[in-house]
């Protein structure tokens, strides 16, 4: 079984193209299926950033024309966005993929969960199976071995990780949201899947305030009001679009006058900013705006960076122990049958000394065929591991067939 | 015997001391390797305590150097409760490196070899010894916690692009996880105090130089906890009062026990 790679991605294709080839986990699934009829194996991964389609063919340029045709049966003008890769290639760009190595940003969580429903979804065999099963392990291990995924990578994570360096564990502290904007709520978002509440939401207009207030089961607030509910939130995100400060040093130091210490993030995702950045030299009170915090994701994207190097050695490492599996296929079955003709020269054998053997007790047979068996094997045990080796260095074939020519392996064995 | 069992554990604290400066510089295989130079450097030195009080027929740590030896193991044990976790790595580096020194003086005064036959019961040393011990044990570690604050609070205050690069605890949680300390070593402290005084007002002695700043080092202590039940001093605030504190106990420790052991 040969494995082929056919697909695209972010990299060879824009977005306009990427969605047209782009299918849910049913379509994938019936394609992987169509393209595995007559004894193949086929997965199709399709992401936002790709669509791959892996095939275990027999015939690897058959596979790769059926997988091409595939996909410019989606969107013709994709045949020239596409990539084609087979066996070793193949196999380490999945794992790569799987890790996050070759995602947009590096070590993103997501794509571990797309392998894994495209590798379920799919129609897979022995080689497939093996090769996905290994490609998620790679990308669990790099995962837990390397700091990769343990960075932001967008403005709102990186406020999310903030609020944790200060507060710890975020479970039920609370936010107050400081205009009604997308951006604000993205990062408001952020803080909800870490156990965050939202408590108030102020705005300019009240009703926009009511609307996400509701969304998020929070209190309205008119932004005048904002002083008195500083004394209860835990964090403030703002974005409004008012052209000047919002929160002033005053107004901030008279809350905290009441807070009995308790400390205070405020995000100001606004421009212009909303928060006095007086206010950061205010005991108990931490204040980050946008160019903080993009500042924050650009140093942690060339902290994931660093780390990619760290697990592309990783995966280059599992993408082998894959390969030398793959390869070692083509010498098993010449491997099985030069066992099975020496032993079956073996048996001859001593079914011919029958006579002279007839004369030995049970224990003393029992010896001679322990001893031939054991000749046979020492024999054999060094042509067998320099056999594995050669197939993991590409000459398995030749080797092969060598000791089928050498030992006169019939053909049907192959 | 104890000779053999010393130089292992100096070694491995003074390993972790380097690891965490490595980890400090850059995360990873410096700071495993630290914590578990941490984790064997404190199993030699409990067989070396265990030794010493095998060897010795009564409490063998009532010598200055002994009690400081002592006390850099209590200090390393409670270190261990937190300083195996990831984030609190970095508070080895404020830990180890003092404990490592603070082991080499306690040899160089003659705190690895056998004691002299101590004129108080074993009892009462266990108490009063033990306890003052502990008690500064878990303030240093409260003062290692606050120090990690400060430069924690200093980096966000700071906004350095690279705060999230290094594992550091929340300040919430050094800041609370200090103050639990503190919470546990003062009753500690009171008690060791107690005992001390009970025996000095019975053998009818005064009090010294180090029973005085003892004595000062739990008024600070405890005005730590005070001022931040009822005046909400966290925080920062809270921090430098712990590091106050911790001046006078590396005070009581290091500079007066001269006249008091006499």
């Amino acid at each position: 079984m040969r494995l082929v790679l056919v697909g695209t991605s972010h990299h060879h294709a824009p977005v306009e193209l990427r969605e047209r080839v782009a299918l849910d986990r049913e379509r994938a699934s019936a394609l992987a299926a169509r393209l595995a009829e007559g004894g193949c194996e086929a997965v199709c991964l399709s992401t936002c950033n790709r669509t791959e389609l892996y095939v275990a063919c027999a015939d690897p340029e058959a596979a790769e024309r059926a997988a091409a045709a595939a996909l410019a049966e989606l969107e013709p003008e994709v045949e020239e966005a596409l990539y084609r890769l087979r066996d070793q290639a193949a196999g380490l760009h999945l794992f790569r993929v799987a890790a996050g190595l070759d995602s947009l940003v590096p070590g993103e969580g997501e794509i571990l969960g797309q392998v894994r429903g495209a590798y379920e979804a799919g129609t897979t065999g022995p080689l497939l199976d093996r090769l996905f099963r290994q490609a998620l392990h790679a990308g669990r291990k790099v995962r837990a071995q390397t700091a990769i995924a343990e960075s932001p990578a967008s403005v709102s994570a990186a406020a999310a990780a903030l609020a944790e360096q200060v507060f710890g564990d975020l479970d039920g502290a609370s936010i107050l949201l400081v205009g009604a904007g997308k951006i604000s709520e993205q990062a408001a978002r952020n803080l909800i899947s870490r156990r965050a509440r939202i408590a108030f939401v102020a705005n300019r207009t009240t009703d926009r305030a009511a609307e996400l207030a509701g969304a998020f089961g929070a209190e309205p607030l008119p932004l005048e009001r904002i002083g008195e509910e500083l004394v209860h939130a835990d964090l403030v995100i703002s974005s409004t679009g008012a052209p000047g400060f919002v929160l002033d040093a005053a107004t901030v130091a008279e809350a905290m006058g009441k807070r009995r210490g308790r400390r205070l993030l405020l995000v100001d995702l606004a421009v212009p900013r909303d928060v006095d950045p007086a206010v950061n030299d205010l005991d108990g009170c931490y204040v980050y705006d946008i160019d903080d915090l993009q500042a924050i994701v650009a140093e942690t994207l060339v902290g994931r960076r660093r780390e990619a190097e760290r697990a592309e050695s990783m995966v280059a490492a599992e993408a082998a122990k894959f390969h030398e599996w793959h390869a070692s296929l083509d010498v098993v079955p010449a491997i099985a049958s030069l066992r099975a003709r020496a032993e079956e020269i073996r048996e001859a054998e001593l079914r011919k000394a029958d006579a002279l053997l007839g004369r030995l007790d049970e224990s003393q047979r029992r010896a001679v065929e322990s001893i031939t068996a054991q000749i046979v094997n020492k024999l054999l045990h060094l042509p067998t591991v320099r056999m594995k080796q050669a197939a993991a260095a590409a000459d398995g074939v030749v080797y092969a067939e060598a000791v089928r020519h050498l030992f006169g392996l019939g053909e049907d064995e192959r | 015997m104890a000779e053999l069992l010393f130089w292992p554990a100096l070694l491995l604290y003074g390993e972790a001391a380097v690891g965490y400066l490595g980890e400090a510089r850059h995360p990873g295989t410096a700071g495993r390797a630290a914590t578990w130079g941490v984790r064997l450097g404190w199993l030699a030195q409990t067989a070396l305590l265990a030794v010493q009080a095998e060897r010795n027929d009564g409490f063998p740590w009532s010598t200055w150097a002994g009690s400081l030896n002592l006390f850099v193991w209590l200090v390393v044990s409670a270190y261990l409760i937190w300083g195996c976790r990831r984030s609190f790595r970095l508070l080895g580096l404020a830990v180890m490196p003092f404990a490592a020194v603070l082991l080499a003086v306690a040899r160089a005064g003659g705190g690895i070899a056998a004691g002299s036959r101590s004129p108080y019961s074993s009892g009462f040393l266990v108490l009063h010894v033990g306890l003052v011990l502990a008690a500064f044990a878990g303030f240093t570690l409260a003062a290692a916690l606050s120090a990690l604050y400060l430069w924690q609070e200093r980096r966000l205050k700071r906004r350095e692009a690279t705060i999230l690069r290094r594992p550091a605890p929340s300040l919430a949680a050094l800041d609370g996880l200090a103050a639990r300390t503190v919470w546990i070593s003062l009753p500690a402290l009171t008690l060791g105090i107690g005992v001390g005084l009970v025996r000095l007002v019975t053998d009818g002695d005064r009090v010294d130089a180090l029973v005085a700043a003892t004595v000062v080092t739990w008024v600070v202590w405890a005005a730590y906890l005070v001022l931040r039940s009822l005046r909400g001093w966290t925080g920062r605030r809270a921090a430098y009062l712990a590091l106050a504190g911790f001046v006078l106990v590396v005070l009581v420790r290091l500079a007066l026990p001269a006249t008091h052991f006499a």
